[in-house]
């Protein structure tokens, strides 16, 4: 296969990771891929940026919120010198805007392989119950609120604990009134409104990594649970589980909605083995490099099918593939910060 | 004495030191050596006339305390859920 120029952000390999870094290395390990990795950063100190042996060059990009037309001027000018093939957006918050922009983009010769603008927008956090009721999934009772004033409103459906969760990205269980009050104003200020209040549904959280190929068919689909969860909820150590009931929801929710891109289903089990939905984040998850090793690429699927080849799905994948998270404290010098935070390439 | 054995679920790994995974629920646990032989005893398809035989004879315990500590043994499986569930077919 020639030599193809991927684009790739989420290079926030911190300790509440983008999924950048990982899907470069399931691109890096693909046997049929021979790939130029690009990185976008949007901070001067995305660790991604600084790490040559996985990232070939790195251009700061402009943030989706200061508008669709510098950040396409941006990649405009990128693509003029790398002449990207894939590009490949990691964060839910950028998703939009390059959904959006897909068609721009193949015009110039940039290809994606997202949801589709109603794919996405259907599975928001806010429309869950609807969602549910659709597909015929277990989700929790939930409700988007505008203000704590919004939630009196709808008090008596709830009890606490509840889960507050912001628009992209963020949740605390609150206990009481006065706590969603809190979380409420603390998530508002970073993410914006709406923010989502969620039953809270007791069990254990369960997640599937998966890939959709447009028309309904699972390319691939790792179920996995965290065994060690940070204080942001993040996994930090977790396990390949052999779950047919989890596939099953996996399959039944790609095939109804025909799903295009990678996806994470965010599950609880509860103790009478019941799998409730409590989330669809619409990428692949920072922890896709445990499917890739329990022997799911999906990385490099996801690449294949944006270049419009046929792949065929993967059959079977390895149970008590763990994967354990460590951070390190990698060593750059100063001219490079000084090239990425003064150039905006690096 | 149980009228029938339990039986171990089919998909749980045991590894010769004693190491248990449940793929399902992704947890794992140790088993102590006794606990492993049991359980092989269990996986042979042993009775629990021929189980406690063997065990008897090995180890210096009397009937009713092998009875108890084998009932307290089961209860930990089945509450790990690491037995086939009985169904009343």
């Amino acid at each position: 296969m020639p030599k193809l120029t991927i684009a790739l952000s989420g290079l926030n390999n911190i300790d509440s990771p983008g999924p950048g870094i990982p899907v470069i290395r399931g691109i890096r390990d693909s046997k049929i891929l021979n790939a130029r990795i690009i990185g976008l950063a949007y901070e001067n100190l995305e660790p991604g940026a600084y790490m040559h042996d996985l990232v070939d060059k790195s251009y700061k990009v402009p943030y989706p919120s200061d508008g669709v037309e510098p950040l396409l001027e941006r990649l405009k000018y990128i693509h003029e010198k790398e002449q990207i093939d894939v590009l490949i957006p990691n964060f839910d918050s950028e998703l939009f805007t390059f959904m959006k922009s897909e068609k721009t983009l193949r015009e110039i010769g940039i290809t994606t392989f997202l949801p589709t603008v109603n794919q996405f927008e259907e599975r928001h956090k806010s429309n869950l119950p609807e969602y549910g009721k659709k597909y015929g999934v277990n989700v929790p009772y939930s409700e988007p609120i505008s203000s704590v004033q919004d939630f009196l409103q709808h008090k008596e459906k709830f009890e606490f604990p509840v889960v507050v969760k912001g628009k992209f990205y963020d949740a605390y269980m609150a206990y009481d009134l006065d706590q969603l009050g809190m979380y409420f104003n603390k998530i508002a200020s970073k993410w914006g409104l709406p923010i989502v209040i969620q039953q809270f549904v007791k069990g254990t959280e369960v997640n599937v990594v998966a890939l959709g190929d447009g028309n309904g068919n699972t390319i691939g689909a790792v179920p996995m649970r965290k065994t060690y969860i940070t204080d942001k909820g993040k996994a930090w150590g977790g396990i390949t589980l052999e779950d047919p009931s989890m596939l099953d929801l996996t399959n039944n929710i790609i095939s109804q909605t025909h799903w295009r891109g990678g996806m994470e289903l965010e599950l609880i089990r509860t103790a009478k083995n019941e799998l409730y939905l409590i989330e669809i984040n619409p990428r692949l998850p920072a922890w896709v490099y445990l499917a890739v090793a329990a022997g799911q690429n999906l990385p490099e699927a996801l690449v294949r099918l944006a270049l419009g080849e046929e792949v065929r799905p993967f059959h079977g994948y390895a149970t008590g593939k763990m994967f354990i998270r460590y951070s390190y404290d990698m060593i750059a010098d100063l001219d490079e910060f000084e090239k990425l935070s003064t150039k905006g390439e690096l | 004495m149980p009228n029938t054995m339990p039986k171990i679920r089919k998909n749980i790994a045991i590894s010769e030191s004693g190491f248990v995974f449940d793929p399902l629920s992704g947890e794992s646990y140790s088993l102590n050596p006794l606990g492993l032989e049991i359980i092989h005893l269990i996986k042979n398809g042993q009775t629990y006339e021929e189980l406690s035989e063997v065990l008897l004879a090995k180890y210096e315990v009397d009937q009713e305390t092998l009875d108890r500590y084998f009932y307290d043994f089961i209860a930990t499986l089945k509450q790990f859920n690491l037995l086939e569930v009985e169904t009343d077919a």
